[in-house]
């Protein structure tokens, strides 16, 4: 157990994260900030998983484990999304959210 | 674990194997040859499909990760006649000279994203279910931007890849939550300690946020839309039909089996999100003008009835559910397959385009007259069966004001499904679209579609079977 540090500061982090991640993604205007403000989100995830298993559960590992996959999975997810940027960037010469888009709502 | 017990993923071994094989075709055929690999797929995966109607035992693999049933096995044969049908409706597309590079990823890609959905539905752990999402979100979005030449086919697939992130962002969060309140991500040990506490409920709603994301149901509707304009058809029909279908299923299972003791809570959010996805995916439908765009807020409006089957969290709800979406596949898939030929032949896509197609292709009107009629409930048809199943099962339990709601519903949709039919039928074109003759596989594709909309209606033997494989809280 790590002495000093409550959970409660550790999910207290990951809520900010977690927001500042949903903000960024709403707000924010380059794709591939957009792309990073999702990987806050994942990683607020994995902050909270692993510290409920470190905390509350330590005799079995299944969160440090799902945190494992989680950024096995965003780094694929990473990869094809910036495949697709590239594409975007070759089509519309802009990765701005604002320029790039051509179908109305 | 001896090695017979991997037969019980017979769905998931035998798409793995057809992937990998396409794969291996595509490095050893000739460039000229590509076409072949669609014949090879097509057959490939026939036999797929066949083979996944045989019986199979059930039971568990990986510690109760991976859990197999029936019902389990019958959701993903739905799911495999689907993604058949799409196939068949897509050779011609890539037969087209812009496409030739690339028909074998547009497979391995679609059936990866298939192994994906099988492991989601049977996941018994929130791990396998996860990494079953993301396999079947994450190809989706790279067939979604498939056409590299077409400005909104990238448009379609960042949107597609970075919602579909964000949803499995706030989902993951909410499992955190759950996790960290309950210790477990077994489905069985999460459902016998789960309490209902304001965390878990927080929890829960992170969850409900996230799947609602991926079934299109409003407010997190917004992205289908552009996504659905933006991809080329079969990509459009394989996501309105197979992708929504596929989280209709595990989301149906999940609620059932982890979260029935909540259910006062959920029915409250599915009341209100259903009235709500209903009524704004009808309105909307109401003033497009794309037909892609007009069938994307019409499966919106298909996911509020949907939502209906779940309120009740009885067992003919849940059956009701899984027949509406074998009905739902045989009709959408006729009324895109009927929009991918014509587009295919002329590159038309608007409402206008399709005014007196009756006189140049009638045989091309009827389909999409018979999938309209179904998509809106007409009574000799599936759709209505389908619907019918529905309303009965939210008015089991008492919700009549809900089933009023759906039902006035069903009209509104009536008058912008027939605008299309009288489009077809009635109005004069001095440019109508031209007549056309399509190749075996779209026919096939749609003759079964046909074939599909009438006899799942008729056959009462085939409801009975999915009632006894389904069940209630």
């Amino acid at each position: 157990m790590i002495t000093g540090i409550p959970i409660h500061y550790f999910l207290i982090l990951a809520t900010l994260m977690f927001f500042a991640g949903v903000y960024g993604f709403l707000t924010r205007r380059n794709l591939i900030t957009v792309l990073m403000s999702v990987e806050l989100i994942l990683n607020a995830v994995n902050i909270n998983f692993m510290a409920f298993n470190r905390y509350l559960y330590p005799h079995k590992m299944e969160g440090m484990f799902f945190s494992l996959f989680v950024i096995a999975v965003a780094a694929s997810e990473a990869a094809v999304a910036i495949a697709i940027i590239i594409n975007i960037y070759r089509r519309f010469s802009t990765i701005n959210v604002e320029d790039a888009h051509e179908m109305k709502y | 674990m001896s090695p017979e017990k991997f037969v019980i993923m017979r769905h998931e071994l035998l798409l793995t194997a057809a992937a990998l094989m396409v794969l291996i075709v595509e490095v050893f055929s000739h460039p000229d040859k590509k076409g072949k690999v669609i014949t090879l797929s097509a057959i490939c995966f026939g036999l797929i499909t066949v083979l996944g109607l045989l019986p199979s035992p059930e039971g568990e693999l990986f510690g109760g990760m991976y859990i197999t049933n029936a019902g389990r096995l019958m959701m993903k044969n739905i799911l495999n006649i689907g993604v058949l049908l799409v196939f068949l409706q897509s050779a011609d597309w890539l037969r087209r000279d812009e496409n030739s590079e690339k028909i074998s990823e547009y497979f391995v890609l679609m059936i990866s994203t298939l192994i994906g959905m099988n492991f989601m539905i049977s996941s018994g752990h929130f791990l396998m279910f996860y990494i079953g999402l993301e396999l079947a979100t994450i190809p989706i979005a790279a067939l979604a931007a498939y056409d590299r030449h077409r400005n909104i086919s990238a448009e379609a697939g960042i949107k597609l890849i970075l919602i579909s992130a964000l949803s499995s962002g706030i989902l993951l969060y909410g499992l955190s939550l759950i996790y960290g309140t309950t210790g477990s991500l077994y489905f069985g040990e999460i459902a016998t300690v789960f309490r209902g506490s304001n965390l878990q409920l927080l929890g829960f709603i992170f969850f409900f946020t996230g799947m609602a994301f991926k079934i299109s149901i409003v407010p997190f509707h917004l992205w289908t839309a552009d996504v659905y304009e933006g991809s080329p058809i079969n990509i459009t029909a394989y996501l309105s039909v197979i992708s929504k279908g596929a989280a209709v299923f595990i989301f149906i299972i999940v609620l059932f089996t982890v979260f029935p003791v909540i259910v006062a809570a959920w029915q409250k959010v599915i009341y209100v999100t259903s009235i709500l996805t209903m009524t704004i995916g009808n309105l909307f439908a109401i003033r497009q003008q794309n037909l892609k765009r007009f069938l994307a807020f019409s499966s919106i409006s298909q996911a509020g009835y949907i939502l209906l089957g779940f309120i009740g969290g009885n067992q003919l709800g849940m059956a009701s559910v899984i027949y509406y979406i074998l009905v739902y596949i045989f009709s959408n898939l006729g009324a895109f397959g009927v929009v991918l030929a014509i587009s295919n032949a002329s590159g038309k896509e608007n409402v206008d385009d399709y005014n007196g197609l009756y006189h140049t292709n009638p045989k091309l009107s009827l389909i999409m007259m018979l999938a309209l009629f179904s998509l809106a409930g007409i009574p000799p048809v599936a759709g209505y069966f389908g619907k019918f199943f529905l309303f009965t099962a939210a008015a089991e339990k008492g919700y009549y004001t809900l089933v009023i709601i759906a039902v006035l519903n069903t009209i509104i949709s009536l008058y912008y499904y027939l605008l299309i039919v009288k489009a077809m039928f009635l109005l004069k074109s001095d440019n109508p679209i031209e007549k056309f003759k399509s190749t075996w596989y779209t026919r096939f594709a749609l003759g079964l579609c046909v074939a599909g909309i009438i006899v799942t209606g008729f056959a009462s033997g085939l409801f009975e079977l999915i009632r006894n494989l389904s069940f209630g809280i």
